[in-house]
Parts: C-alpha cells; structure tokens; sequence
C-alpha cells in the first residue's frame, strides 16, 4: 500500500514518464469551457510546453465515452474544463466515472491569494488535500421507516493512510512547511479517530514536515480569521468539500482556484472548479485563470517545473498590473486580450 | 423572546395531557414569580471559570435579582440535571471533550438529557470591533438541530481498518428544528430563513430535512424561504455574509457555520449562544472554546458569555437588566480603551470586567 505511493516511486516515476513531449487529454467542456481551453493552448504553446494535446470533447449530452476513457487511460494525464451536470438525461455525471473509473482519491485545491486581486484576505497560502472516495460521500443511505433516514459515513484506515501520504508527498515535493489533519474526532471518535490516527501514524515518516491536528470548527474559524497559520491540510471528505470553498472565497471565489484530482498509478486530471458560465459563453468574455492555473498544477505534477514557474510569472504579472484583466477581475478585456497579454510576457522572458 | 418562541411553539401543538403537563411545568399558564430567580450555573473548564466570574461580577453590580446554583460539570450528575429541570435556566462555560478515546461529549450529554434541540446563535457585527469585515453587515442568525444528525454517536468498526458512523435524521426533528427557525424569524421580525444542507449528496438524509424546511415554509407565507448547499454555503459567508439573515441548519453545518459566523464578527469570544428546548434553556458562548493556552491567564475575552447572559436575561423577562448589562458591554467595546489579547489589546479579564461594572455603576 504505502510503498506502491511512496515519493521515490512517485519521483522516479514521473522522470521516466515525461522525459520527452507527451500527450495529455484535454476536455475542453461545456460553455465557456472551449474559449478558455483555447486560451490555456496557447498560452502553454508560447510557453514551449514539451506537450502534446489530445482534445476529446465530452458535453453533457454526450455523457461519458470509450474515447475519454481510453484517452486518460494513455496519457495518464488529463486538464478539463468546467461541465454541465447531466439532470435527467440517465448519464452518469463524468466526474463521478473519472473518479471511479481512475480511482482519483486525493483532490488537490491550492488557493492563493492573487497581488492585484484585492479580496478582504491577502495572506492566504493554503493546500487542501480532501479524500476523494469514501467518508459522507459514500451513497450508502437509506430510510429504514418513513420520516427515519441514515447516511452511513465509512472511514478505511487504507483510505485514510493513502491521502495522508499524498499529502506529505505534496508537501515535500512543492516546499511546504506543515500539514494539518482536520477532523471531528471529538465527537465521531471512532470514525475520525481513525482519520486521524492514521494521519498521526503517517506523519512520523515525514519527520521533516511539521504535523498538527485540528478540530473542523476551528478550522474554520482560524481560516476566517488568520488563513495564513494554515499551510497543507487534509481532510475527510465533506470536511474537505467544505474547507476548499471557504478557501476559494477567501481569495475571491472559483474563477482563481485550480483544482488537481490525483489517482493511483499516477492518473491525475486537473480542472476548473468553476460553473460553465452560460450567460456569457462564446462571446470572448471569459476568464481562463483557473484553468490556467490548473494546468501550471499539471505541469509541477508532470516535473515540468521551470514551465510551470515561467508562465505562472507571467499570469500573474498580467493580472497584477491589471491592464488585461477581464470584467470579473475588476478589468475590461476579452479572453483574447488577456491571453495575448500573457503570452507577450512568456515571450519576453 | 426565546420563551416567547418557545410558548408560540407549544400553542401550535395538540392539547395531549403531555403537553399540558410541559405548559404547566413551564409555568406558563401562571403569571407569579418569586422575586429571586434561581439560575445553574457551570463555569466549565479553560477559560470557563474565569468568565463566568466576569458574568457574576457583573450581574451582583447590575443587582439582577437571581440567585446561582453553582455545577463545576465535571460529570453530569443527575443532581445538575434535576437544577437544570427545575430552575429551566442556565449559565455554562465551555465544556472540552478528549478527541478519540473518553467519554462522550459533556455538552452533547446536557442537551440530549433536557432535549435542548435547537442551538441559537446570533452573529452580529459591534461597531467597536474591526475585522476584516467591518466594510459589509454581519448581522446574521444561525439556528442549528441539535440532537441528531452527524452527533448521533452511533459508530462501530466492522472490520479492522473499516469504521462506520450513522448520521440519522429524522422529518420530526427536522420539523420542529424549522418551525424553531421560522417562529424566531416572526418575533425578530427577520425576513428570511435559509436551510443549509447537502442533499445533492445525501439526498435521503439531507433530503429528508430540505423537504421537511419546505413543507413548513408554507405554514409562515410571511417569512421568506431558500436554501443553500453548505459547501456554497461556507464560500458566500467569507464573500458576501450580508445576503444571510436566518440559517437553519443540520447539526453538523450548523456546528461550522456558526464558528465561520463567530470568525466573521472578530472571533470566539465574542459570540454568545442558547441551546433550547420545551423544558430548559442554557446560555452559553456562541461557539465553544476552551482556550486552554490562555485558560487561567486572565486573557479571555468574556463578552460572548456576557451577551450571552443578557440574552438569557431577556429569556427570564428581566429586560431592564438586560438592556444594562449589554449596554454597558457594548459601551466598554466601544471606547475602544479596552481589548482583550483576542481583540489585538492587552487588557486583562478582570480589568475589562471592572470597566464594565464602572459603566454600570455610573448609569444607576
């Protein structure tokens, strides 16, 4: 279990994987889904990204095909823009059959506090690794009389063992300091005690990452109040669902989070948390920053660093200086412009 | 205004002789009183005792005509609960529960012995605080099931390596926790309730309790009525808190809800808090901390007990008292001379305490 995870494997592995230029899948999506994909082709294209695209278009009427599928079964790799979910149409919503199908466990959402995007919050520098599988998510649910109903919450020490490991793996591999298990264990003793029992067990092998526990309420509060005690966090599943939204409006909402989904064997799929935006799709409104951002994720998982470094510089000068921001960002330019902005500053690097 | 709701509440029920045995018990139906009432007290641990002091203090300077009935709460005794039952009013500290291994949560243990089941906790802005914040209004009502749903504590290993937890509600519970909601919107004139929930996920659990918000959404046309999902939730509090005015929530949510609320009007000391039920009320901080690293230091900030005792006042009918005690907080706040170590200040305990008595001493 642990040694199929462990970051020498994970390291050597990725070496090996993507030495050369490698194909990645890229699902362009609903809505405003495909104007931002294109942003984020071109953008890594100035950037000389070693990456090959292997688009596959999925919308909601489609529903999950062989080809996407096969496609991320190949490449390993997947960056995927915001989807519309399926209501009444019998399709299973995609994100659940990547999840399952790949076994994505860990979900990765870093958010950052952006200079020149001004939030009441400039100090936020959080990961939260949430456990992607089982806990309050695990559809076991029934009513055993009328007006009666239970939600079975299952916690696995395996499952719980694997997240934490990703989440010392993640901090060692991207400079973090810390890492912090939130949980419920007062009260659900049993079932979050495990949680964090396992976490505590997993922490002694990482002696070189500083490891704290913390109660979600209080989690909660001290993100609100002081985001910046906080570095990595993992977490159970709502508690991880829940954390990664505050996080995402204490730097400004979904349009400036990235979002990695990580599964074993090294299949990991990076996405826009973001809605597909209908009101103003295919007009050249959009803002491809989470996207964009997700794919520099993508990138750092692919070793690919000093890419992933020179065009995060460059996102971020452009938005920091504000002149190519779009409407959402407090600016008044159009996804070309913004893109043309920040692929002019990979040039000039 | 909490009894206010509470016999509200109590008149939309079927006259059973069970009821009219609560009624009587509560004493609603006769108005004497003796002059001195009697209050349970439990100072709790951390910080708890030296809040509760602060409280004291202030009441005997306020000359509030109770008298305490001191619980240090280190167990539930069957004691504290019989003082509980019969003085139907309570003041507590915060009561910490061991992670992992020990007994269940004293707090849980109270509320589920007196059926206290809804959790009532105001988030609102003061003037004299700055937060990051300050620029919007928070000003905000949390109601939160208190008896079931993720706290039911029913949790087994089924094999080794594999743990499972019940989260049980129920459409009773649920309807009594909204109809709590909507009946507390009506007295304090609030316009809106909104159920938090995930029944995108848990559809039959969390299902069970939107479904249940709905139906008696119907019965208040007055009030308005939406939901949110809690993750959404969480996000448009730190975004835009001023859209939310009551909140009804599962047990679980409104555990995290509230202390995003207490972070939002500068931190846990400031919030106070009411667990209800048809049979007792206890007061206490909005959310619960213990604050051991500061517990005994004279640092604590008393001001969420302290509201949270004037609320408690209002619960008794003693406005007059009230109104002087939260005055007199929000007074010394205002001045601004004096902030606890929470608050960036370095005000001691007893010395805001003291400033609070001298505003009071100089209204009487």
């Amino acid at each position: 279990m642990f040694s199929r995870v462990s970051l020498k494997n994970i390291g050597s592995l990725l070496h090996r994987q993507y030495s050369s230029t490698t194909r990645v899948t890229l699902i362009p999506g609903d809505g405003i889904g495909p104007e931002i994909a294109d942003s984020v082709k071109k953008i890594f294209s100035a950037a000389k990204v070693p990456i090959e695209w292997d688009t596959v278009n999925v919308n909601a009427q489609t529903g999950v095909s062989d080809e996407i599928i096969d496609s991320i079964r190949k490449n390993k790799v997947g960056l995927k823009g915001p989807l519309a979910t399926p209501i009444g149409t019998g399709h299973q919503s995609l994100n659940l059959a990547l999840r399952k199908t790949f076994n994505l466990y860990a979900n990765v959402r870093p958010c950052v506090s952006i200079p020149g995007f001004k939030t009441r919050y400039d100090d936020v520098n959080t990961v939260v690794i949430r456990e992607n599988t089982e806990g309050e998510y695990s559809g076991i649910e029934n009513q055993p009389v009328k007006g009666v109903a239970q939600s079975i919450k299952i916690i696995t020490k395996e499952a719980s063992a694997r997240v934490a490991n990703y989440a010392f793996q993640y901090a060692l591999a991207n400079g973090r300091k810390k890492v912090t298990c939130v949980h419920k264990a007062n009260i659900m003793k049993q079932s979050d005690g495990m949680f964090v029992k396992t976490c505590r067990e997993v922490s002694t092998r990482y002696p070189s990452i500083q490891y704290e526990e913390m109660i979600v309420d209080n989690n909660c509060m001290q993100l609100v109040m002081s985001p910046s005690k906080l570095d990595v966090m993992v977490l159970p599943n709502l508690y991880g669902d829940i954390v990664s939204d505050l996080c995402a409006g204490l730097i400004g909402g979904l349009g400036l989070t990235p979002s990695g989904n990580i599964g074993e064997n090294g299949t990991a799929i990076f996405e826009a948390v973001h809605g597909t935006a209908p009101d103003i799709a295919g007009k050249g409104l959009a803002n491809p920053s989470a996207l964009l951002l997700s794919g520099i994720m993508m990138l750092r998982h692919m070793g690919l660093t000093t890419h992933a470094d020179n065009i995060e510089k460059a996102v971020l000068t452009t938005i920091a200086e504000g002149k190519a921001t779009t409407k959402d960002l407090g600016g008044n330019a159009g996804t070309q412009a913004y893109t043309d902005a920040v692929c002019a500053k990979l040039l000039n690097q | 205004m909490i009894s206010q709701i509470t016999r509200s509440l109590l008149k939309l029920k079927v006259n059973t002789p069970q009821q009219q045995y609560v009624r009587n018990y509560l004493g609603y139906t006769s108005g004497s009183k003796s002059d001195k009432k009697k209050v349970t007290i439990i100072p709790g641990d951390g910080i708890g005792p030296e809040i509760t002091s602060s409280v004291m203090g202030v009441f005997q300077a306020a000359k509030v005509p109770i008298e305490w009935e001191l619980f240090d709460g280190k167990t539930i005794s069957q004691d504290l609960i019989a003082s509980i039952s019969r003085n139907k009013v309570a003041l507590k500290g915060p009561l910490y529960t061991e992670l992992l291994t020990g007994a269940q949560s004293r707090n849980m243990e109270i509320r589920k012995a007196l059926d206290l089941y809804a959790h009532v906790i105001p988030c609102k802005q003061m003037p004299g605080i700055q937060t990051r914040h300050s620029n919007t209004t928070v000003d905000f009502v949390v109601i939160r099931e208190n008896t079931q749903g993720e706290y039911s504590g029913l949790e087994q290993t089924l094999v080794p390596g594999v743990v499972q937890s019940l989260k049980i509600v129920t459409k009773e519970a649920s309807a009594r926790i909204a109809r709590y909601a909507f009946e507390y919107a009506k007295a304090h004139g609030r316009k809106k309730v909104t159920a938090i929930h995930k029944a995108n996920i848990q559809k039959q659990t969390d299902g069970l309790f939107l479904e249940t918000c709905k139906q008696v959404a119907k019965e208040y046309p007055e009030i308005a009525f939406d939901s949110m999902i809690i993750d959404n939730c969480c996000m448009q509090l730190v975004m835009n808190p001023q859209q939310f005015d009551v909140m009804v929530t599962p047990n679980l949510y409104g555990n995290l809800v509230t202390n995003v609320g207490a972070a939002l009007i500068g931190g846990p000391g400031l919030a106070p808090g009411a667990n209800v039920g048809e049979r007792a009320a206890i007061f206490e901080m909005g959310a619960h901390h213990v604050a051991a690293d500061i517990a005994g230091m004279d640092k604590a900030n008393p001001t969420g007990l302290l509201l949270a005792s004037s609320m408690m006042l209002r619960h008794l009918n003693l406005d007059a008292f009230a109104d002087k005690v939260e005055n007199a907080v929000k007074k010394t706040i205002d001045s601004g001379k004096f902030k606890t170590q929470d608050l960036g200040g370095t005000t001691s305990t007893k010395e805001f305490t003291r400033a609070i008595i001298s505003e009071i001493e100089s209204q009487q």
